[in-house]
C-alpha cells in the first residue's frame, strides 16, 4: 500500500490512473502501460489502498489533533496475507505500528472477539489478522499503519511523538479510550510522563465523546466490554448490562460510574439538555490552547500535499470512502487544528529525498494541516456549497482558509450570499393527542361493548401515561420504568382480544407520528395528522421566536460527527414504553401495523412538480411538494426505526457471538426467519423506479437497529450489497440526463456512510464487498418521472435527517469562538432585533393565541376542512401578488414610462445617464409599493370567503364557515403581505428598469422604422408573393447578367416584368415583409435598374436580338422608378446607380448607349427621387475613377448634357429620344 | 408534400460535390421535378453547408489563402472579364462567397495599412461597390450573386423564408382559433430562451399532444433536427415549457400537416415540437 503511495508521491503514477485502478478492477485502457506495469503487481492489494489511505492521514495528522475527537472510521486493516513487493527492496526495520496491534498480546480472552467476527463473516481461513499484521513487511514501512485498523486507539501519538517507537511499540496508549484518558481539559497531551496525573482527573466523561466512536470494537481498549452511555438502544435495554467476564477492572468501575452519570443526562430528552460539562467533543475543548498562525509560506512541501490532497480527493469523488462526511469532518479538523504537538528536531529536518517517499511525516505543522485541508476543500467545494448558511459563511469567514486560497474564500463567500439554506436544529413539537377518528374509532368496529369500553379506557390511560412522562422525564432521578412500568403492563393486560390489540396499535402509531414527526415537517395533508399550526401560520415574529427559542435549547452536539442510533425527545417515551409493555401480542401487532404503513407510504404517489409558470411564484407551489415528501420521508424514517427496533429487539445484545460456532448455529437459525418486511424487494423496486430517495433513507433507519446477526444473513447481505453499490454510483460529480439530483445524492451518501460506521455493521463491508458488486447489476428502468430526478431534497431536511452534518458547523464555530468558549460549543450573540416590516402587526400575544385558537379549530373539524382553508389561502395569496403586479405594478410602469418620455424631452436627445435616469425613477415610485400591501389585504379579503364557501359542503355550519373564511382570509393576507412587503421594492425596480431600457432602445437606432409603417388593406388576402421568393428570383436574374451562363440561358422581357408586377404588389401587401428584406429588395431592383441601363440582360428570343428593345427597357425602368417612389418604404440606394461598378457595365457595351441612363436620371429628379445636386456630385465623383479614355470622354459629354438640360419637360425628351441613336454613334465615334 | 427517406436520400446522393450555382440547383430541378424548388434548395443548402463545415478549414491555411491568391492575380492579370475567383472557387470545391471573402480579405490586407475588420468585409460584400479595385468588385459580385448556398444575399432570403413562416404560423393559429404568447410577448414576461409560440391551451395533432411551436423555415433532416434539439429545443425542455419533440412537417401557404420522424433520439420526449418548413420534412 505504501508502495502505491509512493509511487503516486514519486509522479510515477498518475493520480487518475491509481483512482482508476482502486475503483475498477478490470484495466482500463486509458491507462498508460508505464503506469499499469507499476500498478499492475500491486493486484491484490487494490482494496486496501483506501483503508490504508485513510489511515494513513489519520496517523500523520495525529499530532495535529491530539486532543480533538477522534475521528472515528471503518478501515479495517488490510488483512489479507500479501506477497512482498515485488522489486521493491524490503526496508530495513519493520514500521513500528506494524506491531501496535499484535493479536498474540491481547491479555483477555475476549480478544479474540474481533478477530473471530471478521473471520466468520469472511469466512476466511483462521486468523486472518496475525498475517495481516506481519505479511506485508516490505510495504508497511514507513507509515507502516496499513496493518491496522485505525483507531484513534491504535495511534502512536500516546508518547506524544511518533518518532518514539519504543513506546509505540509495547502498548500503544489509547487516547480516544475515555477510561484510560479521560478528557484534560486545557492540558495539552505532553509526554507520556504527564499521564498518571490524568487518569485520576475526575472530569465526567461527556457523553458526546462517548458517542463519536461508534465503532466501540475499533475506538475503545481491546474489547468493547462497555455499552455506549449514550441513550442509545443498547444501554437501556436490560440485556445491555451483561459485562463480557475479564473487565472487571477499574475500568468497569469507572464504567458503572459513568453510566450514572450518564443516565441522569439522558432521562431528558437529549436535545434539551446540554449539560455544562458535556461539553461538546471538538477543539474547543481544548479552549485556551492558542492556535498557532498557519502560513502559506511554512509549508514543508507543496508537491507532495497536493499529490496526497488530489488521491484523497479522487477517492472522496469516486465514493471509495465509506463516509464522506467524516471525511470532511476530519478535514474541518484539521483546518482548524491549533498547534501541532512538539517533535524532535531531527525529525523535522527534510532528509534527503525523503519528500518523495513516506519516510517523512506529511504533516510537519500547522501549516501543513491547513494547506493539506484547504487543498481537499477545494476539490469539495461542489459539497460545501451545498451545506447550510452558517456553515458557509463559517468557512467564509475562516482566516486560515482566506489565507491559503482566496479563490475558495471568494466561491465559498457567494455560495454563502446566494444560499438560501437557513437550516436550523428545531425543537420537537408538543405532544398533542390524535383525535377522535370516527371511521375507525366507533363501536361497530369493536366486538362487543366491552371491548369498545375498554378501548375508550385504554386510550385514557395512555394519555394519562404520556402526560406524566412529559411532566416527569426531565426530572433527574425519575425512571420511566420505575414510575409507569407496572401501570402499562396492567393496560396491556386488559388488551385481551385481538382486535383490542390492533385498536390500540393504531393509536400508538398515530400517537407516534404525530409526537415524533421531525419538525421539519409541519404536517402536510397525507397522513391527516394535526401537525403544528403555529408554524403553518408561521408569522415572522413567531418564526423568530422560535429560533431564539432553538439556539437555546439546541443541542451542543448531537455526538460527533457519527453518532449511533438514539431515540431523541419523545422518540424515547415510545421506546421505553415498547419496553416496559413487553407485550409479545402488542409488539406483533405493532410490526404489523408499521410494515403495512411503511409499504403505503413508500408507494405513495408523490405529486409531480406542475409546470412552472412565469418567475419565482412557483417556487412558492413547488415548496409544497417538497414540504409534502419531507413529512412523507420523516415519516417512513421513524416507523422504520421503530419497526427495526422492535423486529430485532428479540436478538439485540450488546456483542457479536463470542465464538465461531456460536455464530455459526444462530446464522442457521436466523436464516430461516422471514424478515419482518422485505425490504430487499422494497429496495430493488425502489432503485427500479428511481425513488431511491425515498426508500434508502427509512430503510438506513431500519437497518441502523438491526442486532450483530442481521448483515451476516444471506438475505440483509444482498440488502447491504445493493446499498454499496447504490453508494458508489452516487458520484457526486456526475451531472445530466437520468442522474439524480445533487441534494438528493448527497442525502443518500450521508444516511448510508452513517449506516457503514453503525456499531452492528461489520467494519469491514464496506472495504469487502468490492468482488460482489461489480457482479451486480440494478436494471434501473430509466422511468421518467422517478423521484430521483427531482429537486425534492432541500437543505433543511438533508440536516433534519442527517443532524451529524450540523457537527462540520459546531466544529468551525468553535474555532471562531476560540479560546473564549472554553464551555465548548459555540457562542453567538442573539440580538433580537424588531422587523421593519411595512405593515403593522397586532401583538406577538394575540397572535400567538390566534394561532392556538386556529389549530384548536382546525382540530376539531374534517381534516378536509383544514386541506381546504390552506389550500384558498395558498392560491388566494399568490393570485393577489399577480393581481397586484398586473395593476399596481403595471400603472407604476406606464408612470414612469411617461416620466421619462418628459425627462427626455427636457433634456434632450442624449436624455442624460441610463442609470441615473433609473434611480431617480425608482426614487420616485418605490414608495407607492406601500400601497401594495393595503391592495393586497383588500384582494384577500374580497376573494377568499367566497372560495372557502365554494369548496366547503353547502351544510356547514355558518360559524363554522365564518371561522373557515376568517382563517383564509389572514392567511392568504399573511402569505402575500409576506411576499409583497419582501419582495414589492425590487420587483417595481425590475419592472421599471426593464421599461427604462425598452424605452431607451426603442428611442435609439431605427425611429424611422418604427414609425407609420403602412400595412396592407384590411380587403388585402395576402396572395402577394412572398419576398424571399422575389429575392432569390431577382438573385437569378442578376447572376445571369453577370454570367457565366449557358448560351440557351436568359430571360424573358415577359418574365421582368412579370416580376415588378409581383414585387409591386408585394410591396403593397407587406404582410410577409421585414426590413431587411425590403432593404435587400431595393438594393437588387437598383442594380437590375443598373443592368437594363446598360443593357446587360440576357434575353430569351430569336438569337438575332439577345438585348432588350429599348422600349421594352423603359417600361421596365419607368416601373421601377414607380416602385422606388410608391412602394419602398426603405431608403431605396439609388447613388448606386451611379457607382462605378454600375456606371462601368456602360464601358463593356458595344455600342456604348447613354440615352438610357440620361432617362433615367432625369426621371429620378423629376420624381423628386434624387436631387440635381445630388446626381452632379456622383457624376462628379465619377469623373474621378480611372476609365478608358474614350470612356472617359463620353461620360464628360453626358455630365455636359445632363446639365445643360436642367429640367427636362416631357415632349423634350421625346426629342432627345428621337436623336438618340445619333448621338449614341457621335459619342462612340468620339 | 412529405418526402420519404428514400427520397431524401436519392436528392442527398445527387449533391455530393456539385458546386453551389444556379445551374446545379436547375439540374436538380429537372432531375426531381415533383419537388418544389424551396425543398430543394434548402436540402441542397443543408448538404453543401455540412460539406463545407467539413472542408472549412483546409481553405484557410496561409498556405491555401496565398495559393488562391496567387492564382486570383494570374487569372485577372490574363483576363479581367473572366469569371476567374467564381471558376478558382468551383474548381477547388469550396463557396463561391466564401472563396470572394478570403481573396477580399488578402486584398485588403495588401492594400491597407489596418488589417480589414469583419464589418468592413461584410459591407463590401453586400455592396461590391465600395471595393477599392473595380476588377476585384466584379469578380466578387459575380460569386455572390451565383452563389445559392452563401453570401448575404442567401442571408437575406433564408432569413426572409424564416420570418414568412413566423406569420404564416401566427396567421394559421389565429385562424384556427388558437390562444397562443409569441416570442414578443414571452419576452416581456421575462423568458430568456423562448419558442416561436407558446399554446396558451395545448392541442393535439395526430394523436400528438403539442404545447409550443418553434418554426425552422428548413428542411428539417437529421442533421439539423440534432443541432437545433441540442441548441435550442432542450432548453425550452428545460425551462419546462413542458414540451418538446419531433416532427417535421410541410406548409407550404397555409397547409399544417406533420409527420413523424422515427428518430432514436425523439423517443425520449414524451411531447411533441413542431417545426414548420417550406419544404417537405422527412
Amino acid at each position: 500500500m505504501a508502495a502505491v503511495l509512493e509511487s503516486l508521491l514519486r509522479e510515477e503514477v498518475s493520480v487518475a490512473a491509481a483512482v482508476r485502478w482502486i475503483a475498477r478492477s478490470a484495466q482500463s485502457s486509458e491507462d498508460d502501460p508505464g503506469e499499469a506495469a507499476a500498478l499492475s503487481p500491486l493486484r491484490p492489494l487494490r482494496k486496501e489502498f483506501v483503508p490504508f489511505l485513510l489511515n494513513f492521514l489519520r496517523e500523520q495528522s495525529s499530532r495535529v489533533l491530539p486532543q480533538g475527537p477522534p475521528t472515528p472510521a471503518k478501515a479495517p486493516g488490510s488483512s489479507a496475507a500479501l506477497p512482498g513487493r515485488p522489486g521493491g527492496p524490503p526496508r530495513g526495520s519493520r514500521g513500528a505500528r506494524s506491531q501496535l496491534f499484535p493479536p498474540t498480546q491481547l491479555p483477555s480472552p475476549a480478544a479474540e472477539v474481533p478477530s473471530a467476527r471478521r473471520g466468520g463473516r469472511r469466512r476466511g481461513p483462521g486468523p486472518a489478522r496475525e498475517r495481516g499484521g506481519r505479511g506485508p513487511a516490505g510495504l508497511e514501512e514507513g507509515a507502516g499503519g496499513e496493518g491496522l485498523p485505525w483507531a484513534a486507539s491504535r495511534r502512536p501519538r500516546g508518547s506524544g511523538s511518533p518518532g518514539s517507537p519504543s513506546l509505540a511499540r509495547s502498548d500503544p496508549p489509547n487516547l480516544s479510550n475515555l477510561e484510560e484518558f479521560p478528557p484534560v481539559g486545557s492540558v495539552p497531551l505532553g509526554p507520556a510522563g504527564t499521564k498518571p496525573s490524568r487518569r485520576i482527573n475526575p472530569t465526567p466523561v461527556s457523553e458526546e465523546r462517548s458517542l463519536s466512536k461508534p465503532k466501540t470494537c475499533f475506538t475503545s481498549p481491546p474489547i468493547n466490554c462497555v455499552p455506549s452511555s449514550q441513550p442509545s438502544v443498547l444501554d437501556t435495554s436490560p440485556w445491555g448490562h451483561g459485562l463480557p467476564p475479564g473487565c472487571r477492572s477499574l475500568q468497569e468501575e469507572r464504567e458503572m460510574l459513568r453510566k450514572e452519570r450518564s443516565k441522569q443526562l439522558q432521562q431528558s430528552p437529549t436535545p434539551a439538555c446540554p449539560t455544562p460539562e458535556s461539553g461538546s467533543p471538538l477543539p474547543s475543548r481544548i479552549g485556551n490552547l492558542t492556535a498557532e498562525p498557519a502560513d502559506p509560506a511554512g509549508v514543508s512541501s507543496h508537491r507532495r500535499l497536493e499529490l496526497v490532497a488530489l488521491i484523497y480527493s479522487s477517492c472522496l469523488a469516486e465514493n471509495l470512502v465509506p463516509n464522506l462526511f467524516l471525511e470532511l469532518f476530519f478535514i474541518l479538523q484539521l483546518l482548524t487544528a491549533r498547534r501541532m504537538v512538539a517533535v524532535k528536531d531531527s525529525d523535522l529536518e527534510p532528509s534527503p529525498g525523503a519528500l518523495d517517499s513516506l519516510e517523512s511525516p506529511l504533516f510537519q505543522s500547522v501549516h501543513d494541516c491547513v494547506f493539506f485541508a484547504v487543498q481537499v476543500l477545494e476539490h469539495q467545494f461542489q459539497v460545501l456549497s451545498c451545506l447550510d448558511k452558517g456553515t458557509l459563511k463559517l468557512l467564509a469567514e475562516n482566516e486560515r482558509l482566506l489565507c491559503f486560497s482566496p479563490a475558495l474564500q471568494g466561491r465559498l463567500q457567494a455560495a454563502y450570499e446566494s444560499s438560501v439554506a437557513k437550516v436550523s436544529l428545531a425543537m420537537p413539537p408538543s405532544a398533542q393527542a390524535v383525535s377522535f377518528q370516527p371511521e375507525t374509532d366507533n363501536r361497530a368496529n369493536f366486538s362487543s361493548d366491552r371491548a369498545f369500553h375498554t378501548f375508550k379506557k385504554q386510550r385514557d390511560v395512555f394519555y394519562e401515561v404520556l402526560r406524566e412522562w412529559e411532566d416527569h422525564h426531565e426530572q433527574p432521578g425519575w425512571d420511566f420504568e420505575k414510575g409507569l412500568g407496572s401501570r402499562i403492563r396492567a393496560m396491556m393486560g386488559q388488551l385481551s382480544a385481538a382486535c383490542s390489540h390492533s385498536h390500540f396499535v393504531r393509536l400508538f402509531q398515530k400517537q407516534l407520528l404525530q409526537m415524533c414527526q421531525s419538525p421539519g415537517g409541519a404536517g402536510g395533508p397525507v397522513l391527516g395528522e394535526a401537525p403544528d399550526v403555529l408554524s403553518m401560520l408561521g408569522a415572522d415574529k413567531l418564526g423568530r421566536l422560535r429560533r431564539l427559542q432553538e439556539r437555546l435549547v439546541a443541542p451542543q452536539s448531537s455526538g460527533g460527527p457519527c453518532p449511533p442510533p438514539t431515540f431523541p425527545g419523545c422518540q424515547g417515551f415510545f421506546r421505553d414504553f415498547i419496553l416496559s409493555a413487553s407485550s409479545f401480542q402488542f409488539n406483533q401487532h405493532l410490526m404489523d401495523s408499521l410494515s403495512l404503513k411503511i409499504r403505503e407510504l413508500n408507494g405513495l404517489a408523490l405529486p409531480q412538480p406542475e409546470p412552472s409558470d412565469e418567475d419565482g411564484e412557483s417556487d412558492v407551489d413547488w415548496q409544497g411538494e417538497r414540504r409534502q415528501f419531507a413529512v412523507v420521508l420523516l415519516s417512513l424514517r421513524l416507523l422504520a426505526k421503530f419497526l427495526g427496533f422492535v423486529a430485532f429487539l428479540p436478538y439485540r445484545g450488546p456483542e457479536p457471538p463470542p465464538t465461531r460456532e456460536l455464530q455459526d448455529s444462530i446464522l442457521a437459525l436466523r436464516s430461516q426467519v422471514p424478515p419482518a418486511l422485505d425490504v430487499l424487494a422494497l429496495l430493488q423496486q425502489g432503485l427500479r423506479a428511481r425513488r431511491a430517495v425515498l426508500t434508502v433513507p427509512w430503510l438506513v433507519e431500519f437497518l441502523s437497529l438491526a442486532d450483530h446477526i442481521v448483515p451476516m444473513l444471506d438475505y440483509y447481505r444482498s440488502v447491504f450489497t445493493l446499498l454499496l453499490h447504490l453508494h458508489r454510483s452516487l458520484v457526486l460529480s456526475k451531472e445530466g440526463e437520468g442522474e439524480m439530483c445533487f441534494l438528493n445524492k448527497l442525502l443518500l451518501l450521508a444516511v448510508l456512510g452513517w449506516l457503514f460506521q453503525i456499531p452492528t455493521v461489520p467494519e469491514d463491508l464496506f472495504f469487502l464487498e468490492e468482488g460482489q458488486l461489480e457482479a451486480f447489476e440494478v436494471d434501473t428502468v430509466a422511468s421518467e418521472h422517478g423521484l430521483d430526478g427531482m429537486p425534492v431534497v432541500d437543505q433543511h431536511l438533508l440536516y433534519t435527517c442527517c443532524p451529524y452534518i450540523g457537527e462540520l458547523r459546531k466544529l468551525l464555530a468553535s474555532w471562531v469562538s476560540g479560546s473564549s468558549a472554553r464551555s465548548g460549543g459555540f457562542v453567538r450573540k442573539i440580538t433580537p432585533t424588531t422587523t421593519t416590516s411595512l405593515g403593522a402587526q397586532p401583538p406577538r400575544t394575540t397572535q400567538g393565541l390566534q394561532a392556538q385558537l386556529a389549530q384548536a379549530f382546525f382540530h376539531n373539524q374534517p381534516p378536509s376542512l383544514r386541506r381546504t382553508v390552506e389550500f384558498v389561502a395558498e392560491r388566494i395569496g399568490s393570485n393577489c401578488v399577480k393581481h397586484i403586479k398586473a395593476t399596481l405594478v403595471a400603472d407604476l410602469v406606464r408612470q414612469a414610462e411617461s416620466l421619462l418620455q418628459e425627462q427626455l424631452v427636457m433634456q434632450g436627445q442624449e436624455g442624460g445617464d441610463p442609470a441615473q435616469l433609473l434611480e431617480s425613477l425608482c426614487s420616485q415610485l418605490c414608495p407607492h409599493g406601500a400601497q401594495a400591501l393595503t391592495q393586497g389585504r383588500e384582494f384577500c379579503q374580497k376573494k377568499s370567503p367566497g372560495a372557502v364557501r365554494a369548496l366547503l359542503p353547502e351544510e356547514t355550519p355558518a360559524a363554522v364557515l365564518s371561522s373557515a373564511e376568517h382563517i383564509a382570509v389572514g392567511l392568504a393576507t399573511e402569505k402575500a403581505c409576506a411576499w409583497l412587503s419582501a419582495n414589492i421594492t425590487a420587483l417595481i425596480r425590475r419592472e421599471v428598469k426593464a421599461a427604462v431600457s425598452r424605452l431607451l432602445r426603442a428611442q435609439g437606432p431605427e425611429p424611422a422604422a418604427r414609425g407609420e409603417r403602412r400595412g396592407c388593406s384590411r380587403a388585402c388576402e395576402h396572395h402577394a408573393p412572398l419576398p424571399s421568393h422575389l429575392i432569390s428570383e431577382i438573385k437569378d436574374v442578376l447572376s445571369l447578367a453577370a454570367g457565366p451562363r449557358d448560351p440557351e440561358e436568359g430571360v424573358s422581357p415577359e418574365h421582368l416584368e412579370q416580376l415588378l408586377g409581383q414585387l409591386g404588389q408585394m410591396l403593397q401587401c407587406r404582410q410577409f415583409l421585414c426590413p431587411p428584406a425590403e432593404q435587400h429588395l431595393a438594393k437588387c431592383s437598383v442594380e437590375l435598374a443598373s443592368l437594363l441601363v446598360a443593357d446587360q440582360i440576357p434575353v430569351l428570343g430569336p438569337p438575332a436580338q439577345h438585348q432588350l428593345d429599348r422600349g421594352q427597357a423603359r417600361r421596365l425602368l419607368h416601373m421601377l422608378l414607380s416602385l422606388w417612389k410608391d412602394n419602398f418604404q426603405v431608403p431605396v440606394p439609388l447613388q448606386l446607380l451611379l457607382s462605378p461598378r454600375n456606371v462601368g457595365l456602360l464601358a463593356d457595351t458595344r455600342p456604348r448607349e447613354w440615352d438610357l441612363l440620361l432617362f433615367l436620371l432625369r426621371e429620378l429628379v423629376e420624381k423628386g427621387l434624387m436631387g440635381q445636386t445630388e446626381i452632379e456630385a456622383c457624376l462628379g465623383s465619377l469623373r474621378e475613377a480611372q476609365w478608358p479614355g474614350d470612356f472617359s470622354e463620353e461620360l464628360a459629354t453626358l455630365f455636359n448634357l445632363f446639365l445643360a438640360e436642367p429640367h427636362v419637360p416631357e415632349p423634350q425628351l421625346r426629342a432627345c429620344e428621337l436623336v438618340q441613336p445619333n448621338r449614341g454613334t457621335v459619342l462612340a465615334q468620339s | 408534400m412529405i418526402l420519404t427517406k428514400a427520397q431524401y436520400d436519392e436528392i442527398a446522393q445527387c449533391l455530393v460535390s456539385v458546386p453551389p450555382t444556379r445551374q446545379s440547383l436547375r439540374k436538380l430541378k429537372q432531375r426531381f421535378p415533383s419537388q418544389s424548388q424551396a425543398t430543394l434548395l434548402s436540402i441542397f443548402s443543408q448538404e453543401y453547408q455540412k460539406h463545407i463545415k467539413r472542408t472549412h478549414a483546409k481553405h484557410h491555411t496561409s498556405e491555401a489563402i496565398e495559393s488562391y491568391y496567387q492564382r486570383y492575380l494570374n487569372g485577372v492579370g490574363k483576363n479581367g472579364a473572366a469569371p476567374v475567383l467564381l471558376e478558382l472557387a468551383n474548381e477547388v470545391d469550396y463557396a463561391p462567397s466564401l472563396m470572394a471573402r478570403i481573396i477580399l480579405e488578402r486584398f485588403l490586407q495588401e492594400h491597407e495599412e489596418t488589417p480589414p475588420s469583419k464589418s468592413v468585409i461584410n459591407s463590401m460584400l453586400r455592396d461590391p461597390s465600395q471595393i477599392p479595385d473595380g476588377v476585384l468588385a466584379n469578380q466578387v459580385y459575380q460569386c455572390v450573386v451565383n452563389d445559392c448556398c452563401y453570401g448575404p444575399l442567401v442571408d437575406c432570403i433564408k432569413h426572409a423564408i424564416g420570418h414568412e413562416h413566423e406569420v404564416l404560423l401566427r396567421d394559421l393559429l389565429l385562424e384556427k382559433n388558437l390562444s397562443f404568447l409569441d416570442e414578443d410577448q414571452l419576452r416581456a414576461k421575462g423568458y430568456d430562451k423562448t419558442p416561436d409560440f407558446i399554446l396558451q391551451v395545448p392541442v393535439a395533432v395526430e394523436g400528438h399532444i403539442i404545447h409550443w411551436i418553434e418554426s425552422k423555415a428548413s428542411f428539417g433532416d437529421e442533421c439539423s433536427h440534432h443541432a437545433y434539439l441540442h441548441d435550442q429545443f432542450w432548453s425550452y425542455w428545460n425551462r419546462d415549457y413542458q414540451i418538446a419533440t419531433e416532427t417535421t412537417c410541410n406548409t407550404y401557404p397555409g397547409k399544417l400537416s406533420i409527420c413523424f420522424p422515427n428518430l432514436e433520439v425523439w423517443a425520449r420526449l414524451s411531447h411533441l415540437l413542431v417545426r414548420i418548413y417550406p419544404g417537405a420534412g422527412l
